[in-house]
């Protein structure tokens, strides 16, 4: 036996022993996962050992590196253990920002303490990240944000606002772009900056969306003391930062492409408009599907193939946009077709039926995966400029 | 396996590409097309295949070949694609030569590998009858007669049918024309008493035939396979086929591609390179990304054949519908960019349209497969 196998068994029995029979369910909405934080709201006992055997293990973040709180696996070993997850339908333990975002970019330039403090807590789902990069009037157009922090000796002294920021009202700390110095470039001139939410002279307020929900906030910083330690790499050196921690943000929302992509849309389609000899009733919707599913096939296999080519390297960071971009409208696609197929009971916003509209929350919730993380358009420039090599743009 | 070519994968397409750009560059298809040549490729260039080993990429070395994967095969294809070049390759190298290696006695192996790796030997697959492709209904009849069997009937569709020195056919044995049982393979000389052969000249300017069969005889030993039982073998050799054509079509659609992005950067309008106007760019964006997807089933495809051919045919089919959608994408963009210079014969662009759009046609269209895939997940 290969000792990927034998580590496959090991993987296997430790889930089935560890991971609590309520955790191989779905979750029932956009709430029932766990965050973590200072002030962690478990939906369930279960959800809350869950994370903490996990986060013991290092399993939240199989492939960081040991002595930062990961799991130190290798990327094999990484897929072995998503793939046991996913054979016993485990979730994830933890969903968490500084999973996805700010802790690839620590690891890349983060200062040795900086990497001790801060990767250690977000494996361990300890304290919640957001993400201050949007402003009112920098959205697309990022590198125009007018946050400020001045430079007071032994502190920065932060005064801005940032919006369209998930969750501040509920995260423990952001990891924020800054404007550094008005006078460079505007590329040049950008800081990345992390402090604590509690800080005196923060607050939030939150904003509604079309799901219903309110996920996000505005966000006001008012002479906020921030330490010179919170700083990130160099200072006006922030953008390159922000950028390397977009591409990984853009992989994990065109990963969204590819969630549920076991439960056919077919199946769910022929519960509401049946079978008519064998295939389902409705053969414009059945066309509509089944090219769905081709092309959310070709999907998952380019993430693989990404990865591998990034692995031989031969990969390019702008490659994160075509999966972007192509996750992102791929989800889009799948939720209308479940509201094609769901037809009147799709359209329902309330009541236990339908859970509380989780259908067409979730279908709402996707027309942001186009926008959120920079948008489709922005998207196709930087495959326009970047990888195909137009001019402008 | 990790979803990227070997080194030994990349040197190939490196010397596919040097050898084909030197000797069938897009010229060589426009010349045999323009003196209206009757064989439709080029004996010279096939023995230059032979002799690179191409022909015998997917034979044994027993039999004289090289015995390379379908991932060199495919890798072969999709240097094809980008210039065109028309040859036997796909017809004998890949789907005859994989018909025989995989279902043949040892007796038919023997007889006609060896040829077929040394660039002897044509052979063509017929199997469809009507216009649309579809495996599933074989009526071309082949009766008991005296220690063998007789053909009647008719193919169409024949890729280097007119050509080709053998054919594979398939004929219905036993059952009705849509039954999945009673399909027999059969190895037919072509010069048998009683088969006519028509050439048809198609939009691509490549060779394709039509069969027509009446009363031609075959001794039992003309059998690939086993009696009745042709169609698991015509569904594998289906496979490796719509994968190389996958190939192809991913080939010829990034030429297409890579030849109109540079075209948006000399070609300039109102002041500047036309490639400055964001309703071109991001049109070419999402051309790009649906190349790109349609590669990566590609190369699964190819790979999966290598490992596990008979789990093959899903993939497949998604290879085969992607790579056909993105090619035919990349084309069509490819004609509209150029403006009213690609709508000229003097363009090459053109003919990479009209080959795309063969290609997509041959062992089934985008809907075909995303049809075959439907009904394999049950919808
Ligand atoms: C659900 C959700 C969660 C989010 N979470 C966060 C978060 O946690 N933190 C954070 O900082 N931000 C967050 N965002 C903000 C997100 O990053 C911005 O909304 C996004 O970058 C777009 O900016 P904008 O909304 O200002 O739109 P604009 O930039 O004003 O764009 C409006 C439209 O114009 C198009 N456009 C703009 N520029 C161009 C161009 N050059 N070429 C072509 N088209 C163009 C855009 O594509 C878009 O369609 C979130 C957004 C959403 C929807
Ligand atoms: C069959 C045929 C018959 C014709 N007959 C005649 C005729 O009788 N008399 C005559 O005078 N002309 C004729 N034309 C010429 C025709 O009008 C031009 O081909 C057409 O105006 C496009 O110009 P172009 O070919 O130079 O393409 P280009 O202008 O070079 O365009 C190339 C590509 O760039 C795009 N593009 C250019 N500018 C922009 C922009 N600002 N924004 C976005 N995209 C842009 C175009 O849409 C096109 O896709 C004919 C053309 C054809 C194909």
């Amino acid at each position: 036996m290969s000792d990927l196998e034998q580590f496959r068994g090991e993987v296997r029995s430790w889930l089935e022993k560890n991971c609590p029979p309520e955790m191989r369910r779905p979750s029932l909405n956009e709430d029932d996962v766990c965050w973590g934080g200072r002030k962690p709201s478990f939906q369930s006992d279960a959800q809350r050992v869950w994370l903490e055997r996990m986060g013991e293990r290092g399993w939240t973040v199989p492939e960081w590196p040991k002595q930062y709180g990961g799991g130190g696996l290798t990327r094999e070993e990484a897929k072995v253990l998503r793939e046991e997850m996913a054979r016993l339908h485990c979730r994830a333990a933890l969903t968490s920002f500084g999973i996805w975002m700010l802790g690839p970019a620590l690891l890349k330039y983060g200062s040795e303490a900086q990497k001790r403090k801060y990767l250690p807590e977000i494996a361990r789902g300890e304290i919640r990240w957001c993400q201050g990069y949007s402003e009112p009037n920098a959205g697309s157009d990022l590198a125009s944000l007018q946050t400020k922090a001045e430079d007071k000796a032994d502190h920065f002294l932060v005064n801005g606002q940032k919006i369209w920021t998930s969750y501040a009202d509920r995260a423990d700390w952001i990891f924020c772009l800054v404007r550094t110095d008005f006078a460079a470039k505007k590329h040049e001139g950008i800081s990345f900056l992390l402090f604590d939410m509690a800080s005196p002279g923060v607050s939030t307020t939150p904003i509604s969306l079309i799901s219903g929900k309110s996920p996000f906030c505005q966000t006001f910083f008012h002479d906020v003391k921030v330490p010179k330690g919170n700083l990130v790499g160099e200072r006006n050196k922030g953008w390159e930062i922000a950028k390397y921690l977009l591409t990984h943000e853009r992989e994990s929302i065109g990963a969204f492409g590819i969630t549920q992509i076991g439960r056919s849309l077919g199946e769910l389609a022929a519960e509401t408009v049946g079978h008519d000899d064998g295939v389902l009733a409705d053969p414009l919707l059945r066309a509509k599907i089944a090219e769905f599913e081709v092309d959310g096939w070709c999907f998952l296999l380019s993430m693989q193939r990404a990865a591998d080519m990034a692995k031989a390297g031969q990969g390019s960071g702008a490659y994160s946009s075509v999966l972007k971009y192509y996750g992102a409208e791929l989800n889009k696609r799948r939720h209308e077709l479940m509201m094609d197929g769901g037809g009147s009971d799709a359209l329902e916003w309330e009541g236990a039926r339908s859970h509380d509209g989780k259908a067409a929350r979730e279908w709402l919730r996707s027309k942001a995966n186009s926008i959120e993380g920079g948008t489709s358009e922005i998207q196709l420039n930087i495959i326009a400029k970047r990888l195909l090599g137009l001019p402008g743009a | 396996m990790p979803l990227v070519l070997s080194d030994e994968q990349q040197m190939l397409r490196e010397s596919a590409r040097g050898y084909l750009a030197e000797q069938a560059p897009v010229a060589h298809l426009r010349k045999l097309r323009d003196e209206r040549d009757d064989t439709g490729f080029s004996r010279a260039l096939w023995r230059g295949f032979a002799e690179m080993g191409w022909a015998g990429v997917l034979i044994a070395e027993e039999f004289g070949g090289v015995g390379l994967g379908h991932v060199e095969a495919g890798v072969l294809l999709e240097e094809m694609g980008r210039t065109l070049a028309p040859s036997p390759f796909l017809s004998t190298a890949v789907v005859a030569a994989s018909a025989i290696g995989l279902a043949g006695s040892a007796q038919h192996k023997a007889q006609h590998l060896p040829r077929i790796a040394a660039g002897e030997l044509v052979a063509a697959l017929a199997i469809d009858e009507g216009a649309k492709h579809k495996p599933s209904r074989i009526a071309l009849a082949a009766a008991r007669h005296a220690n063998g069997f007789r053909l009647n009937g008719t193919k169409t569709f024949v890729i280097d049918g007119h050509v080709a020195d053998l054919l594979i056919v398939a004929a219905r044995t036993a059952g009705g024309i849509e039954d999945k049982q009673g399909v027999t393979l059969f190895l037919v000389d072509a010069k048998t008493p009683g088969l006519a052969r028509e050439r048809t000249i198609m939009v691509d300017s490549r060779n394709a035939a039509r069969l027509a069969f009446e009363n031609v005889d075959v001794t039992a030993d003309a059998v690939l396979g086993e009696v009745d039982e042709g169609a698991p073998w015509l569904e594998r050799v289906l496979s490796i086929g719509r994968a190389g054509l996958a190939a192809e079509l991913v080939g010829a659609g990034s030429e297409a591609f890579d030849r109109t992005v540079s075209y948006l950067k000399e070609r300039r309008q109102f002041g500047r390179a036309i490639g400055e106007f964001q309703a071109l760019q991001h049109r070419v964006a999402q051309v790009y990304d649906d190349l790109e997807m349609a590669r990566s089933a590609v190369l699964k495809a190819l790979q999966t054949m290598d490992e596990n051919l008979d789990g093959a045919g899903p993939i497949a089919s998604v290879a085969k519908a992607k790579a056909g959608q993105a090619a035919k994408l990349a084309s069509q963009e490819a004609v509209q960019m150029h403006g009213g210079m690609g709508m000229t014969d003097e363009l090459d662009i053109g003919l990479f349209m009209k080959r795309i759009r063969v290609a997509q046609e041959l062992f089934g269209d985008v809907q075909f497969h995303a049809d075959r895939l439907a009904r394999m997940r049950g919808y």
